[in-house]
Formats: structure tokens, C-alpha cells, sequence
């Protein structure tokens, strides 16, 4: 498709996730205490869409994933969060 | 689906949908007991069937004990020998979704109990890939224990949920991939359509979840709409989200439609 084509179809879509990205970083700033590690993974994700390159989707899921390669023990819970917090300790 | 109500299968019909195919999942609490899971397969044997048969739709479903409950590994070993029983019941296609939900070793050992299974019975596989950050590290582990059994055929086993940065490991493997459309996790439609371009390959299909939680069980056709505003043609859009769903379950003998 043509850049001209695509824009007309996303750059609202695009514009309005942008403008709530925004909003919430402003509302995290607005609001005390210490963050979890969320915070820093999203940050190091909104890295990646400055990036020049094809892959930026794929780079943003790379940076919130666990990069380890081995089986855990035993699970922490069911539930995913969205953002790897390390190894456990 | 069995967490929808009949509204959903009436709007899957006016839709054009052919057929529903409904994995055994997680029913967002944990069975107290092997009982449980007979019941809940025979509601996906029986019962939901001929639920779905009075709108006319065709149904179909995969059997196994989900990953979220598969770490109690007494539990798993229970429902899974139980699972030959219901496995010559007319709509089975085969075993799933198996897979990993936290990567856990007990998990681990659940999915290679089920692919053996698979094996011994010659069924095809449905796979879970995990949620969110553990996605990538599950999907790996998955590939690796489906490999490790030189009896299974990647093209009788379909590897879903995939992502932008799995996608291309499950087809470079040469399983199928599927993409579960979902309206905040997984893929949306847009991003489904991009895959589908950058990997021009000819063994993926389209899904929409159907579950207890947010998800849209026409996901698929409105899919279908996006396609067609980008510019697709009726017959791409008709092969991926029509065609490749047929060409992998015709390896089944389960799955005929009219």
C-alpha cells in the first residue's frame, strides 16, 4: 500500500494510542510511591519506536520478554503481568 | 463455547462462520478433581454440539488438561488417562490446547505426556503458547519438546498465539502458526494483517478467543473487513481466513462440513 493510504487508514488510531501513552506516563508522574519494574520496562520499550528499522513491533515484545532459556521450579501464580522482572531472587 | 452465550453462535452464523472449533482451556478457576474434567469433556463431546447444531453451525473441540492447571502434576496425570476415552467421540480433532503457561518444569512434563499422546494416538496438536513476557521463552521450550518426539509431523501441529516475535520460529519449524485475535492482548486485527504480509507463507490461519474474559467471538470476520481495506483481494482473504483452517483440520477425518 502507499504511505499516503495507510495513513489515512491508521494516523488517527495511531495518534489516539499515542496521546493515552502520554496521559499515562503524565498520570504515573502525578502519583506517589515507588514504581515496580513495570515502569522501566515500558520506558525501555518506548526505546525501540524511535528506532529506525522493519521491527519495531517485534523489538517492543523482545524487550518486555524473559530472555532466559531454562524451565522455572515452580510457578509464582497463573497470571502473566506484560513486562519480565528479572530473575527471583 | 461453552463460556458464550447462544447470541454469540447465532451472530457467528448471520457472519458466515462455517464451523466452531473449541479448544479445552483453563474455565478461569481450577477443577477440584479429575471428575471435573470428565464432566467438562463431555459437555465439549456432547452436550455443546448439539447446542451449536441448532444454529447450524458444526462443531468441533480439542481435549487435554490446559497448562494453567497442569502444574499440579497428580491432577494431570488423572486427566490424561482419561482423555483416550473421548478421544473417538465424532467432533475431536485432536489434543489441545497443550503447551506452557508459567515455563515451569511441572508444566513441562504435562506437555510431554501430552505429546505423547498425540503420538500414540496419531492426533493432530493444538498449541498455547503463554502469555505476555513469557511468551517468547515458552514458545522456545515448546518447539523443543515437540521436536524431541521424531513421531510428530510440524505440519499436523498448529502453534497459536503467535506474535511478531514468534511468529517467524514457529514457521521457520514448519508447524503451522496461528494468531488469536483479541481485543486487548494477542494481536489485533491490524497487526494479524501485518504478520500475515511480512510472512507471506501459506500455513497460517486466523482465530478469535471465545472465552469468560473481554474477547470478541466475530474477531475473525471483522478481520476479514480490514483485509478487504487494505486492499486484499476476495480470494486471499477467503484462502487465510477460510482455506488454511480447512487445509489444516482435513488432516483429520473428524472434520467434514455439510
Amino acid at each position: 500500500m502507499q504511505r499516503q493510504q495507510l495513513l489515512d487508514l491508521y494516523f488517527m488510531d495511531a495518534r489516539s494510542k499515542v496521546i493515552d501513552l502520554a496521559a499515562f506516563l503524565d498520570r504515573l508522574d502525578r502519583g506517589e510511591g515507588e514504581p515496580d519494574f513495570r515502569l522501566a520496562a515500558l520506558r525501555k520499550a518506548l526505546g525501540e519506536l524511535s528506532r529506525e528499522g522493519p521491527s519495531r513491533a517485534k523489538n517492543v515484545l523482545l524487550s518486555l520478554s524473559d530472555p532466559t532459556a531454562e524451565p522455572i521450579a515452580r510457578s509464582p501464580g497463573k497470571g502473566a503481568v506484560g513486562a519480565w522482572p528479572g530473575e527471583a531472587k | 463455547m461453552v463460556s458464550r452465550v447462544t447470541d454469540d453462535y447465532e451472530a457467528m452464523v448471520t457472519a458466515g462462520c462455517e464451523a466452531v472449533c473449541e479448544p479445552a482451556f483453563w474455565a478461569g478457576f481450577d477443577r477440584s478433581g479429575v471428575q471435573g474434567f470428565y464432566d467438562y469433556f463431555s459437555q465439549l463431546t456432547d452436550y455443546e454440539p448439539k447446542r451449536a447444531a441448532k444454529f447450524s453451525l458444526p462443531h468441533f473441540s480439542w481435549l487435554c488438561i490446559n497448562s494453567k492447571e497442569s502444574e499440579d502434576t497428580m491432577l494431570a496425570e488423572e486427566v490424561l488417562s482419561i482423555i483416550p476415552y473421548f478421544l473417538e467421540r465424532p467432533n475431536v480433532l485432536g489434543i489441545g490446547e497443550i503447551g506452557l503457561n508459567k515455563n515451569t518444569r511441572n508444566e513441562l512434563k504435562i506437555l510431554e505426556k501430552h505429546i505423547e499422546l498425540a503420538a500414540k494416538h496419531d492426533q493432530l496438536i493444538l498449541v498455547h503458547t503463554p502469555h505476555l513476557e513469557d511468551k517468547l521463552k515458552g514458545t522456545r521450550l515448546i518447539l523443543d519438546a515437540i521436536r524431541n518426539d521424531p513421531r510428530i509431523k510440524p505440519e499436523r501441529v498448529i502453534i497459536d498465539h503467535v506474535e511478531e516475535h514468534t511468529v517467524e520460529m514457529v514457521l521457520e519449524g514448519g508447524f503451522w502458526a496461528g494468531i488469536t485475535l483479541y481485543p486487548e492482548s494477542k494481536a489485533t486485527p491490524a497487526r494479524a494483517i501485518d504478520m500475515v504480509e511480512n510472512c507471506k507463507a501459506h500455513n497460517i490461519w486466523l482465530n478469535c478467543a471465545c472465552d469468560w474474559g473481554i474477547s470478541k467471538p466475530l474477531a475473525v470476520p471483522h478481520t476479514a473487513i480490514e483485509m478487504r481495506r487494505r486492499g486484499h483481494s476476495p480470494e486471499a482473504i477467503d484462502q487465510l481466513i477460510y482455506g488454511n483452517p480447512l487445509k489444516f483440520l482435513s488432516q483429520t477425518p473428524r472434520f467434514k462440513l455439510g
